[in-house]
């Protein structure tokens, strides 16, 4: 009895010091990469990246104004088009889909979608967009950056709303409620912290993209707010300006890389703590 | 089925001290009027879960302003004969009722009856409080506002006028724009039925409304169940016989899908004619 007890212990040490271990090493690289960022990232913060454009190459300065306004216009485009497609999907799947054939292979399709190389993302609307219309845009990189979005807000929603207690529903329909009053006035109030959390989610997800947008949105050297012409856009410039012989633009690639993630981080903090709030009022 | 020989009107608790500690020791409640009118007649009624038949040849008649208590043990079909009332089987597609379920002659079966206008003569209350995610005052508002365009004023009232009736009003006049969550168990499901009463039924369905909430709160829903049987014919599903027998005027006794008995609460307490309702109220099963 003894010797079984003692082994039980060894192994559970030895699967805690493991699991620790694990812990461990995937903390240090994340606190590395994070340190990185801030050292390189701060050095090269200047105001002059805010209200500036990209110099001309070789020329002296710092500017990332159009890069800034150009990712966010991307992040608009990809929010209106992605945010009432996924919602809508996410909705009919929970609400109305349940668990019949149709919805089980929708699901089934967006989890495909969910782990789809993001580069094949960006040939495709190259395919559909760039090609016909002859050049660059930035309408066809948000086009893309919603694609990548839709999965993970039709994921999110689904599970929020499965998430809502069926008695709920059932307590609004058997007042009398229409369906659609159902979903807009109660389920969706319901589970909005949830669905919330799931669009920042996605938004995090795809400001860090780049592969897409070297197919669509390419990156351009001016203010631009054009939809039909390419823009300037934070990842492409990371990804141009850090590999560039100056001096000035790579330190510009840290300190957008220093944005870029700190802007993710405060997403992500942000949707922790929605759902936090959710938790403790139910 | 109809309550066998119709009995005079008892005056005052109807019970020998004997016969009701003998059947568990309950207080049981006067013997309502006779006769009585049917709100609501069940004829025939088949239910199915996929091929499993649920119910099987159902036919009673709910009276009007009366309570009627549906008892029996679990998986009996009690919960789900109430929920042919309102059609709310209708949300899952496996489920399906045959037979007549009559609301004033109307067969609420029927695929041409309007669903949305017989739950507003027909409201629910279910076993787990279910406030909607809003303030105390749109949980209300929330049902009347589906069939009504009233003036603030007379929404103001109509509101107040519900929350008194399900004596709830003295408990968050000063919140209402709280959350409907921040109340307790049983002020959240006597918010609940305010909100069921809001629209102006005809007919209250209560599954199993107390199963969820403490003995005061509890207390006060059969209190209140007591209140409204004056305007509502209340039908209420329960697993606890003394509530049955404290609450109702009639019971029905279901076992394995069938009525076994139905008739005077005090009658089905204190007097079954079946063996089989006599050995579930005694305990011996169930």
């Amino acid at each position: 009895m003894i010797s079984l007890y003692a082994r039980r212990r060894a192994v559970n040490v030895l699967a805690s010091s493991l699991m620790f271990l694990a812990t461990a090493i995937g903390l240090f690289f994340l606190a590395w990469i994070l340190w990185t960022t801030l050292r390189l990232g701060i050095h090269a913060m200047h105001w002059d990246l805010f209200v500036k454009d990209t110099p001309a190459p070789g020329a002296d300065g710092y500017g990332l104004r159009n890069a800034f306004v150009g990712s966010l216009i991307l992040m608009v485009i990809a929010l209106v088009i992605g945010v009432p497609v996924g919602l809508m999907a996410g909705t009919w799947l929970a609400e109305y889909g349940g668990r019949s054939r149709s919805a089980a292979l929708v699901r089934f399709v967006n989890d495909i979608m969910l782990s789809a190389p993001s580069i094949e993302i960006g040939l495709f609307t190259y395919a559909i967009l760039v090609a016909p219309m002859g050049h660059f845009s930035a309408l066809s990189g948000g086009v893309a950056l919603a694609i990548l979005m839709i999965p993970i807000i039709v994921r999110t929603t689904d599970e929020m709303l499965r998430l809502v207690a069926g008695e709920m529903r059932e307590a609004a329909i058997a007042l009398g409620a229409p369906m659609w009053q159902v979903v807009t006035r109660i389920t969706w109030k319901a589970a909005r912290a949830g669905i919330l959390t799931g669009i920042l989610i996605a938004l995090a997800r795809i400001s860090g993209e780049t592969a897409p947008l070297l197919f669509t949105a390419l990156n351009n050297q001016f203010y631009s707010t054009d939809l039909k012409h390419p823009i300037a856009n934070l990842p492409v410039v990371i990804f141009q300006f850090a590999m560039s012989p100056y001096d000035n633009w790579q330190q510009m690639a840290w300190a957008a890389a220093f944005i870029a993630i700190t802007f993710i981080l405060v997403l992500n903090v942000c949707s922790r703590l929605l759902l936090k709030g959710t938790v403790k009022r139910s | 089925m109809m309550p066998a020989d119709a009995m005079p009107p008892v005056p005052g608790v109807a019970t020998t001290a004997d016969s009701s500690t003998k059947r568990g020791g309950a207080a049981i409640a006067a013997d309502p009027p006779e006769p009585f009118v049917a709100k609501i007649a069940v004829r025939n009624l088949n239910f199915y879960y996929g091929k499993t038949r649920a119910l099987k040849d159902i036919s009673l008649e709910v009276p009007e302003r009366r309570v009627t208590a549906f008892i029996g043990p679990s998986g009996c079909g009690k919960s789900t004969l109430l929920r042919t009332f309102n059609r709310m089987f209708e949300l899952y597609h496996d489920q399906r009722a045959e037979g007549e379920v009559l609301l004033d002659g109307e067969n609420i079966l029927h695929s041409k009856t309007n669903v949305a206008r017989i739950r507003s003569k027909i409201g629910m209350v279910f076993q787990k409080p279910t406030p909607f995610p809003m303030t105390i005052y749109d949980n209300i508002a929330f049902g009347i506002r589906l069939y009504e365009r009233l003036s603030r004023g007379e929404l103001d009232a109509r509101v107040e006028g519900c929350l008194r009736q399900a004596a709830l009003w003295d408990e968050v006049k000063d919140k209402l724009s709280a959350l409907g969550t921040s109340l307790s168990g049983g002020q959240q499901q006597r918010l609940c039925i305010a909100r069921t009463i809001a629209v102006r039924p005809e007919v209250l369905l209560l599954d199993e409304p107390c199963s969820a909430l403490d003995p005061i709160s509890t207390a006060k829903i059969e209190e209140l169940i007591y209140q409204l049987k004056s305007e509502y014919t209340v039908v209420i599903v329960t697993h606890n016989m003394q509530q049955a027998a404290r609450a109702s005027d009639y019971t029905a006794f279901m076992y394995l899908g069938e009525l076994v008995e139905f008739d005077q609460t005090r009658k089905i307490f204190t007097a079954p004619r079946e063996s089989r309702t006599e050995d579930y109220i005694t305990g011996r099963f169930g």
